[in-house]
């Protein structure tokens, strides 16, 4: 049975213009144990797709879906009160933002324990010991000095830490990580990758991965589903999309990397996007096939 | 000939940082002592992380902050704005382009007023002149007439970064000073600005100081790099030189930490999980 399970999910947002389609029709799923990357640009919908999972959209937004079933458990149908039981505890999730995502008025400390208070019903001191173990889980040094710092009393690196520890407090079976290291340096992008997927390999989570670098991808997922403008371009195993993509649009965007580039100009999707593809097997956006 | 448009020697910066009540006053020590020199018409790309001093380089090259101690050579001539002050001559040489686009343009303010305003306060050009000069200037950067009196708000981050680009490049200047100027943008974005500066830099013969901590990008762009770490240049050599044999291990740790998008490195990573 698949971890996650997604049919046919779409999106839409009320706006002064009529309804915005963020979403159009996803399917998706993760079985346990397995790293998912959805990749895409801004406004490809990959972000706004995994907040409709987690319940986190604002008003004005619509979510339909012929299924959305999370372990076996039907999402649409929960009431909210039985949907925050599960949001934060079996499935959580890690933003892009470490620093703005922390609440600058409580310790770090405080807002580790609070979901284990919330979720888990633990007393004083084993949120204690267990917020202590968590922070060396994730690697933080200093662990009892360091549940007394404030958000801002932290670098960037650390911070991001300290949401991964919250994520993980009480062993979710998925985990998802909205763009996890993009506001990061290169080397503490490494260190925090590493850990993702280290914490993911030990504790047989679920992980998808939202982002916008292949390199992230190349380096983490086992499988890749690639988003364009709210619809689903191709979805393959990591070695086979950077070996042989599919879709026109997935080809147009591993040959916009710099180090892919040939000459003395970069390709830009652009270019790519509206050419006839090379083969037979190529489907173009403006049709929105998938693979 | 090569012409060198841009020389420090030994460039310094500390930051006094005030002591409170129970805080002694103390010392930061953000650029220690870096040397360079840049040609015309070459990208010198500084690279490190974030509070390695690089933006403190690339404000005391665009004239925005004085060094505490070193020289700076622009075109030849020394300049010392913490002495002799900054004349609108020198401002016009060297400019800059920000990081973020969001935050670098004035959300009240029309594009054709965003890109005249360099020549309204540095020059003597009128209206009509300086409006056709903006117009032309949007259609260099591969923007329209039609956006001349949009506001910020209705362009994407990669537009944004072009007018950002387009208003550096209104005064002329020999040397723009990039910091960081694809960071915030998407890859195909990153890839048509990345596009755009090649160009601009064959037309104008302009001179590139490239600020970035994205070595896929730099060895792109780059004809010399800079490698800093904690206010020091460890490494400064020619991009074949320092990404072919990198000799110190900050800059090593650098490039083992860039993510690789490679099938060979993915085929490697697979093997290796499935042995584990």
């Amino acid at each position: 049975m698949p971890l996650l399970e997604i049919k046919n999910l779409t999106v839409s947002f009320d706006t002064a213009a009529g309804p915005f389609m963020a979403v159009q029709g996803i399917d998706l799923s993760i079985e346990p144990r397995e790293v998912l990357a959805i990749v895409g640009e801004s406004g490809s919908g990959k972000s706004v797709a995994m907040l409709a999972v987690m319940g986190l959209l604002p008003n004005t937004a619509t979510v339909k879906a012929d299924r959305m079933a999370f372990d076996g458990i039907d999402l649409l149908k929960l009431s909210p009160s039985e949907r925050r039981k599960i949001v934060g505890k079996d499935i959580s999730m890690i933003f892009q933002e470490p620093i703005a995502s922390l609440n600058p008025c409580f310790t770090a400390g405080f807002q580790i324990e609070e979901v284990l208070r919330f979720h888990m019903g633990m007393d004083r001191a084993q949120r204690r010991a267990r917020a202590i173990e968590l922070m060396k889980l994730v690697g933080i040094a200093d662990p009892e000095e360091r549940l007394n710092s404030f958000p801002h009393q932290m670098s960037g690196g650390q911070c991001q830490r300290v949401m991964i520890a919250i994520a993980i407090a009480c062993n979710p079976k998925l985990l998802i990580a909205d763009e996890p290291t993009t506001a990061l340096d290169v080397t503490i992008q490494k260190q925090i990758l590493d850990l993702l997927v280290g914490l993911q390999a030990k504790y047989g989570m679920g992980l998808i991965m939202i982002t916008h670098n292949m390199g992230v991808v190349a380096e983490t997922a086992d499988r890749v589903i690639v988003q364009y403008k709210g619809r689903k371009m191709e979805e393959a195993d990591v070695l086979s999309l950077f070996e042989q993509p599919k879709s026109n649009y997935t080809r147009a965007l591993l040959s916009a990397l710099p180090e892919n580039a040939v000459g003395d100009r970069l390709p830009t999707i652009s270019d790519m996007l509206f050419e006839p593809a090379p083969s037979a097997a190529g489907t173009g956006p403006a049709t929105g096939a998938a693979s | 000939m090569s012409v060198t448009v841009l020389e420090g020697k030994n460039i310094v910066r500390d930051y006094h940082v005030g002591g409170g009540l129970f805080r002694p006053s103390r010392t930061v020590h953000a650029v220690k002592g870096v040397s360079f020199s840049v040609d015309r018409g070459k990208t010198l790309a500084v690279v490190g992380e974030s509070g390695c001093g690089k933006s403190t380089l690339a404000r005391i090259i665009t004239l925005i902050d004085p060094a505490t101690a070193g020289e700076l050579f622009i075109d030849g001539k020394k300049v010392d704005i913490a002495k002799d002050g900054l004349s609108k001559e020198m401002r016009r040489k060297v400019q800059i382009v920000f990081q973020n686009p969001y935050g670098s343009l004035n959300p009240r303010q029309k594009i054709g007023d965003v890109l005249g305003e360099p020549l309204l306060i540095n020059t003597d050009t009128p209206a009509d002149e300086r409006r056709d000069l903006a117009m032309r200037m949007l259609k260099k950067v591969g923007l329209g007439p039609e956006h001349y009196n949009r506001y910020p708000h209705m362009f994407s981050g990669g537009q944004r970064q072009r007018i950002a680009i387009a208003r550096a490049l209104m005064l002329n200047p020999s040397l723009l000073v990039l910091d960081e100027p694809v960071s915030a943008l998407d890859l195909s974005v990153q890839a048509q600005v990345l596009n755009l500066l090649a160009d601009l830099q064959d037309e104008f013969k302009l001179t590139y100081v490239f600020i970035s901590h994205d070595l896929s990008v730099v060895r792109y762009i780059a004809d010399d790099v800079m490698v800093m770490y904690y206010g020091e240049a460890v490494e400064y050599g020619s991009r074949d030189e320092v990404f072919a044999d990198p000799k110190h291990s900050y800059t090593k740790t650098l490039f083992a930490a860039t993510p690789r998008a490679d099938v060979a490195s993915i085929k490697a990573r697979l093997a290796k999980k499935k042995a584990a």
